[in-house]
Order: C-alpha cells, then sequence, then structure tokens
C-alpha cells in the first residue's frame, strides 16, 4: 500500500533520515520505534509531504507522493495526527472535527462519518459545542485522532499519542488505535511506549540516528537483544 | 453644549464605522498571510476611482457603485497577488512582514503615479443627489449620505463575520490562521487561503474606498493617510477579531471627533497616531487582541 524507497530528508543543512525504506501492506498496524530525534517524526512528515525528500520515493497505491503537495496527500487517502494532537483550540469541538471532513470526498460522507467517530469517541459527543483550548490532555488526543478519521483516511499516521497522558489515559488510546485498525484502517504508529507498541503492531521499524536499523513482526522486535538492553530494561 | 457634545459623539461613531471597514481588509490579510500591505490605502484609493468612474459615466447612484468596484478592487488584488505576494509566500515569518513592507511601500508609489496617469491630481468626489440630506433627532444632525455608509461599513463587518464563522471556507481560514500546517494536514491547500485573503482584502479595500469617495474626497496621494489609519485602528483592536475591529475603529472616531471638539480640528490627525505609539508600548497585542482568532 505504502513503500518507502530509500528517502534521504534533511532540514537545511541537517540531514534527518539517510536512504530509509519501508513497506506497509494493507489492513497492517506498523510500529515505528526509536530514540528522540531518531527521525520517525521526520519520517511522518515526509509521507504527508509536509517536508520534500531531498532523495529516495514515496509511492502510496500508484501515486508517486513525493511529488505530491500535502493538501492532495490528505486526499489521496493518508491522514495525519501530528504530536501532541495540535487541535485547533479556539474552534469548537465540532467545527474542529467538520474541518477534518475539508476534501470534497469526505465532505460528502460527513453526517454518516461524524457518527462512526462519535460512536469511537463518545466524550466527543458530549463536547461537541466546548471550545477545543477548553479540553483535557486526553480529550485533545481523542479529538485529533477523531478529527484525522473524519477524512476516511486508509492510512492513520499517529505521532506519540500517548504522549504526556496519564497511565490509564495511555492504555484507553492504545485500545482505540487497535479498535480503529480492526475497523480496516491500516496505521503507522509512532511511540515512545515501546513495549505497549510492539505488543500491538503487526510489524515494526527501529529507527536509529536517521536509519533503519531492525524490522520484523512486533513479537521479533520484542526479542532483539538491542531493542531490551536500550529501551526495555 | 449638551447638543454639541451629542453632535460629536455621533460623528465619531459614524466616522469610526467607516474606519474600521478601511481596517478590516488590511487586518484580514495581514492575520493571515502575515503580509503587511501598506499599499493596502492605495487599493483604497483605486476603489474610490472605480466608483467616481461608473458614477460619473453611468450616473447611478454612488452606493449602487460599489458591486464593480468590489469586481474591479478583486481583480487587482488577483494580479498584485499573482506578481508580486506569492513570491513571499513561503519566507519565514518576520522576513514576510519586513519584504511585503518594503514592496507594499514600493507598490503604493507606482499605484500613486498610476492614479495621477489615469485621473491627474485634482481632487474627485462623489456627491449624491441627496447628499445634502440629513435627519434631525433631538437637535443632532444625522446627514443621509453618513447614515448610509454606516449601513454599508456595518454590512460587510457583519458578512465578513458571517463568512468566516459560518461557510467552509470561512472555516478553513481560521484554521490556517490558528495553525497552518495542521490546516495542511485537513488538506487544507494554504496558498489557496492566502490567496483569498488577499483578494478578499482587496476588494473590503474598494468598498472602503467608495465610502471615502462619497464622504470626503479622494486624490492619487491619499492612500498613506488612510494605511496609516487603517494600522492604527488594526493595534487598538487586536488581529484576528473583527469584534476588535469595529471597537478600535469607532474608538479612533471618537478620540478625533472628541479632539477636535476640546482642543481644536488641528489636532485630530496628530491623536490618533499619539494613540497608536502608547497603545504599542503598553499594550502591543491591541486592546481587545488574543492570540488566537
Amino acid at each position: 500500500m505504502l513503500s518507502l524507497q530509500g528517502i534521504d530528508a534533511s532540514y537545511q543543512d541537517i540531514q534527518a533520515l539517510w536512504g530509509v525504506s519501508m513497506e506497509i501492506q494493507e489492513g497492517e498496524l506498523v510500529a515505528l520505534i526509536g530514540p528522540n530525534g531518531a527521525g520517525k517524526t521526520t519520517t511522518l512528515r515526509v509521507i504527508s509531504g509536509l517536508l520534500k525528500p531531498s532523495g529516495g520515493a514515496v509511492r502510496f497505491l500508484s501515486h508517486d507522493l513525493h511529488r505530491e503537495p500535502a493538501h492532495r496527500i490528505v486526499a489521496l487517502g493518508i491522514s495525519q495526527v501530528p504530536e501532541s494532537g495540535r487541535v485547533f483550540t479556539g474552534m469548537s469541538v465540532l467545527e474542529n472535527l467538520e474541518l477534518g471532513a475539508f476534501i470534497s470526498s469526505a465532505r460528502r460522507e460527513r453526517s454518516a462519518t461524524l457518527k462512526w467517530v462519535f460512536g469511537i469517541f463518545p466524550r466527543l459527543e458530549e463536547r461537541a459545542g466546548q471550545m477545543a483550548g477548553t479540553l483535557s490532555g486526553g480529550e485533545r488526543q481523542m479529538l485529533a485522532i477523531g478529527r484525522a478519521l473524519m477524512a476516511k483516511p486508509k492510512l492513520l499516521m499517529l505521532d506519540e499519542p500517548s504522549f504526556g497522558l496519564a497511565p490509564i489515559l495511555v492504555d484507553q488510546t492504545f485500545e482505540m488505535v487497535a479498535k480503529i485498525n480492526q475497523q480496516g484502517v491500516t496505521v503507522l504508529l509512532v511511540e515512545q511506549n515501546i513495549r505497549a507498541a510492539l505488543e500491538m503492531a503487526t510489524r515494526a521499524y527501529l529507527l536509529e540516528n536517521g536509519r533503519i536499523v531492525g524490522q520484523g513482526s512486533g513479537k521479533e522486535l520484542l526479542s532483539f537483544e538491542s531493542v531490551r538492553s536500550a529501551y526495555l530494561a | 453644549m449638551l447638543e454639541s457634545v451629542s453632535q460629536t459623539l455621533i460623528l465619531g461613531v459614524l466616522v469610526g464605522a467607516l474606519y474600521a471597514l478601511v481596517a478590516l481588509g488590511l487586518s484580514l490579510v495581514f492575520g493571515v498571510t502575515k503580509f503587511l500591505n501598506v499599499a493596502h490605502g492605495e487599493l483604497l484609493m483605486f476603489g474610490g476611482y472605480a466608483s467616481f468612474w461608473v458614477f460619473s459615466l453611468l450616473g447611478l447612484d454612488p452606493f449602487l457603485t460599489i458591486p464593480t468596484t468590489l469586481i474591479g478592487l478583486t481583480l487587482i488584488g488577483a494580479i498584485l497577488y499573482q506578481l508580486v505576494f506569492v513570491r513571499m509566500v513561503k519566507l519565514p515569518e518576520e522576513a514576510k512582514i519586513k519584504n511585503t513592507l518594503l514592496v507594499g511601500f514600493g507598490l503604493s508609489v507606482i499605484l500613486q503615479n498610476l492614479a495621477l496617469r489615469f485621473w491627474s491630481a485634482d481632487d474627485r468626489g462623489i456627491t449624491a443627489s441627496y447628499s445634502s440630506m440629513a435627519f434631525t433627532v433631538l437637535g443632532v444632525r444625522l446627514p443621509l449620505v453618513r447614515l448610509a455608509s454606516l449601513l454599508t461599513a456595518l454590512v460587510f463587518l457583519l458578512a465578513l463575520h458571517l463568512f468566516l464563522r459560518k461557510t467552509y471556507t470561512g472555516k478553513a481560514i481560521r484554521a490556517t490562521v490558528q495553525d497552518w500546517e495542521a490546516a495542511t494536514l485537513m488538506g487544507i491547500d494554504i496558498h489557496r487561503v492566502y490567496f483569498l485573503a488577499f483578494v478578499l482584502g482587496a476588494a473590503l479595500a474598494g468598498v472602503a474606498g467608495t465610502l471615502v469617495a462619497v464622504n470626503y474626497s479622494i486624490e492619487p496621494s491619499m492612500g498613506l493617510n488612510w494605511t496609516l489609519k487603517a494600522l492604527i485602528v488594526m493595534v487598538l483592536g487586536g488581529l484576528g477579531s473583527i469584534t476588535g475591529t469595529l471597537v478600535g475603529g469607532l474608538l479612533l472616531g471618537l478620540t478625533e471627533s472628541i479632539t477636535s471638539l476640546l482642543l481644536s480640528s488641528n489636532y485630530r490627525e496628530v491623536v490618533g497616531l499619539v494613540l497608536f505609539v502608547l497603545i504599542l508600548i503598553f499594550r502591543p497585542q491591541g486592546l481587545f487582541g488574543t492570540k488566537e482568532g
């Protein structure tokens, strides 16, 4: 469904990704793990088009994503939940969700999608008229995920959805992600919470210093000596 | 005495609503694109001439020239954006403000000279057949043209407010103001949002120009004065709020008219600039400004 082939990417003069290659099949839940500054967020930004790669290719369902502007990539079926959610705090919960369905294909099915999202996150329905800036951290994260789902993506990319949440909310967030994946949305999950991510993932990639240094099923990576000693000790 | 005070206050409100409309376009453009287009006053001047043209060639009622002026200024805005401003979209915010300031200054000189060529340096005005008519309420004179201008200004302020609150495109504009990167991730093409905001800003400058031509007069070098008024109102009201723009306009109008009553009309122009400096020193986010739209 999605493949990255030898992606190089830089911020000004600093190269952040070196020949990153990845594959995601339809229906999978793929985890991308690694330490801070490894290039996980950069990888997501390259896929969503916010950062254009300096080398390599990104293909998604026969489209060359590295040649498409970011707003077109959403229309092709990829939604990204950015780090810490980035909800529109000066707008209501409902307005945030409406904006999630901005692309024309999603706009037509807006009311049906809204019911689906409210089914997954009943809390958002209770808070529909409230300003997003008044929500708690967990609710904001729900809103950010719900907003991304409003575009009816084929591939949902989540950038550290559990970051900054209380432990009980972290478990809930992972359950939500698993549930969304079971409903047929392919998921690419970037996580610091490595054990939980690997237990849930169909497959996973380990990124260090801008390079892929390990890949396999979630369980395989859990048993990697390097992963165990560095992240799970 | 009481009558002259209430006359002063009423006049302040009437002028203030016009000031709010003058600032509305500039504030919208700056809020969305961070372009500080100091040629805003020249766009207003072109709007005034557009209405003057239609008024004198077709003999239309001054207020009925507004639709053609809107169309004309939309086109001028679109051309200026595609020729000049589109090149500055990708700059970081600070460079954007500085570069558009310089470019806007250059543009204002070019537009002034174009106007000189087309229409000469003569003062022009639009005099409606009913321009001497006025209502008198409790001893206060309410000129009909001023009232119609007030109504026009309020209609455009309200229309923009509703557009930004109620329509999908309006919400996309607000989302872009708050977080353009998150807006991009919603599939919003922020280049189109920038273009739209700029063109809307030019059209709003155009209507303001019509009202200026009807209430005062127009000539090629008038732009700077109106750009300054718009900047003062923008700073008073804070960015990103239409209510703030309206209140800022009213405040400036009232301050000016009270100054001319208490001191002398010679100080009218100065007092706005003094206010401008005081606000920038003590409350740079504006009287009602917040960080969020």
